[in-house]
């Protein structure tokens, strides 16, 4: 049996096909990550080749309305953007700030549970008030933090070269605290497992068995929790991107749409901003709805 | 054969702290509370022969087990591994790679995410035994067939094999260093009859075949005998009575092991009144003074209460216990 037949045949792939909300928010997901990496081929529209813009394209209403038009499907904004591709390209960024984000979390949280699990005693001590300390305040609160000293300290010069750097910085340090608290759990059951006393009996180094020994088996829930942090983090990068600190309006992300649009609102011209945020809500919602599904399905007392 | 001692204690003891934590200790006015898992213990193993150690749960076999593949460092006394200071041993990789441990679950002994020719090539990868893949293939091949697996279940994962199975690859990966000297902590105890004899066989084989010396660890009587030349038998951290193996057995000396081996069912004497194991191991954190097996002895004086007896020679046999000394245990 090959490894693909055998993978359709487990009872993970059984668990999913069961669940409606997960095929549908899986489907969700991978449409929107297909049209994220493929935005400039799906886009009608560059939104960001000047030459192609026009202020006479601007406050088109969307197709389905009275004077809307095919050619800016969910509308244009005041300088004659179409909404539909500045989504597109938004949610590419969106995407890309929250899995960096989540990824450099992963790595700053992982290595401080293995090391605090497996070492314990003081070491550990030591790491878990820092955790606790910083779970006591809301991410949201962390990452605006981060952001604002990062900013302060920076040159303003560099400032606009590593806009991107600092907010997958100032997300990811918000949200290592729970991937660390789960892995140095896990770490602390595995260390006294007979498989790694095998392994010290013959000599391995404590980082490496850290690595190629606990780490495997300690991954799991962590990828779960990573996924619904994934969601999280998008919806953080929008907050700050709302708030005014995140990305500029060169590298417009999904928040950012949401906050230029919000200045419309009132004036008539809602779709500006209601399509960015409908998005947002969508991929937020289907992430964690898979996410979910994902800590149910890999738990096996919940079968 | 010759009588090279392979492993050597010299009054080992280790001790654990298991007190609370320093802050809530002070609050509630507590001392220290220090566990005595081994308490100076000293035996020598010969090479190419059997060391049992028995006793009942908690009297510090298993501690005895990792101290002596140095996974835990002595409190007290001195191991010397083929003559060398137990940390030295351990930091010479040419000596270290002659010793090995066999785990007694074999469900919690494989890292369940390693394949099994992974697993069993790890030791050959840290000591650096063989470089090329194909030699350390061929290798590993050729020690699962040895332990009477095929050479294609390396390409399995540990969860697809049985109990026995998996005691056996535990094994493989043991042997894989080319040890000669192996520590094996109740390897047979989470196996089912059936299986433990194959698995004790196969040991016994191995040891023929590669002269390698046991260190074996067991609370069952049964299955040290079948596999020892010499037994130590332990209680609360102490060896009270070790010697030639089948000395012990046919006499008995030190009241505890009259007690274990009374506690073995015999099919020539079905109906037989038998004296049940009286009692539960006293708490290693505050043992009974003098003789710590006082308290269930027929023979405890006041001066058992009172003093802690020392091994003595009878014959082949060193005993600890004022009663045999005294003659009282007759």
């Amino acid at each position: 049996m090959s490894a693909l037949s055998r993978f359709l045949d487990s009872d993970f792939v059984y668990s999913f096909r069961r669940s409606p909300v997960a095929v549908v928010s899986a489907v969700v997901v991978l449409i929107i990550v297909l049209c994220a990496v493929f935005a400039p081929l799906v886009s009608p529209h560059d939104p960001f080749d000047l030459a192609s813009i026009s202020l006479l394209d601007s406050l088109k209403p969307p197709v389905f309305l009275p004077d809307g038009d095919w050619s800016f499907p969910l509308g244009s904004d005041d300088q004659g953007r179409d909404v539909f591709s500045s989504i597109l390209y938004g949610t590419r960024i969106s995407m890309i700030v929250a899995a960096l984000a989540i990824g450099f979390s992963l790595v700053v949280g992982i290595t401080v549970g293995l090391v605090a699990g497996y070492a314990g005693g003081a070491v550990d001590a030591v790491l878990m008030r820092i955790v606790d300390v910083q779970l006591t305040f809301p991410a949201i609160l962390i990452a605006l933090l981060v952001d604002g000293v990062v900013r302060a300290v920076l040159p303003p010069a560099a400032q606009d070269a590593l806009q991107l750097d600092v907010i997958v910085f100032a997300i990811g340090i918000s949200r290592w605290p729970q991937f660390a608290r789960t892995v140095r759990g896990s770490t602390m059951i595995e260390r006294g497992r007979d498989y790694v006393m095998a392994a010290r009996v013959i000599g391995i180094s404590s980082p490496r068995i850290m690595v190629s020994h606990i780490l495997p088996n300690v991954l799991g829930p962590v990828l779960v929790i990573a996924t619904l942090n994934l969601g999280l983090a998008v919806l953080d990068e929008a907050t700050l991107s709302f708030l005014g600190v995140g990305l500029p309006p060169t590298q417009p992300s999904l928040g950012t749409l949401i906050r230029f649009g919000n200045n419309f609102l009132f004036s008539g011209e809602w779709w500006i901003t209601i399509f960015p945020g409908l998005t947002l809500a969508a991929i937020v919602l289907s992430i964690n709805l898979l996410g979910d599904w994902l800590r149910d399905a890999l738990n096996p007392r919940l079968r | 054969m010759s009588s090279r001692i392979v492993l050597e204690a010299n009054d080992v003891a280790r001790h654990f702290d298991v007190s609370r934590p320093a802050l809530q200790r002070l609050l509630a006015g507590e001392k220290k509370r220090i566990l005595r898992a081994v308490d100076g213990v000293s035996f020598q193993i010969v090479a190419g022969e059997t060391l049992s150690l028995v006793g009942e749960s908690g009297c510090g076999k298993s501690t005895m087990a990792r101290l002596a593949v140095g996974l835990y460092a002595p409190t007290q006394g001195s191991i010397t591994f083929e003559g060398q200071a137990m940390h030295a041993a351990l930091a010479d990789a040419s000596l270290r790679r002659k010793m090995n441990m066999i785990f007694q679950d074999p469900y919690a002994s494989l890292n369940p995410r390693w394949r099994v020719r992974d697993i069993v090539a790890e030791p050959i990868k840290a000591f650096k035994l063989l470089s090329s893949r194909k030699d350390i293939e061929d290798r590993v091949g050729q020690l699962l067939t040895q332990v009477g697996l095929s050479a294609h279940d390396g390409e399995k994962f540990p969860h697809e094999f049985s109990g026995g199975q998996r005691q056996r690859i535990s094994i493989a990966r043991a042997l894989s260093s080319e040890p000669e000297f192996l520590v094996c902590d109740e390897p047979t105890s989470a196996l089912d009859v059936s299986v433990q004899a194959q698995i004790l066989n196969l040991m016994r084989d191995l040891q023929e075949r590669l002269g390698l010396t046991y260190l074996f660890i067991s609370h069952n009587l049964a299955v040290v005998r079948h596999m020892s030349d010499d037994l130590g038998v332990m209680y609360l951290g102490r060896i009270v009575e070790q010697g030639p193996a089948e000395e012990i057995f046919r006499t008995p000396r030190h009241p505890y092991t009259r007690l274990l081996l009374d506690a073995i069912p015999d099919i020539s004497a079905v109906g037989r009144q038998r004296t049940p194991v009286g009692g539960e191991v006293p708490s290693p954190i505050s043992p009974p003074s003098g003789c710590t097996f006082h308290p269930r002895c027929a023979l405890a004086n006041d001066r058992c209460k009172a003093e802690r007896p020392l091994e003595t020679k009878v014959g082949d046999v060193a005993v600890a216990c004022h009663a045999v000394q005294e003659g009282r245990a007759a």
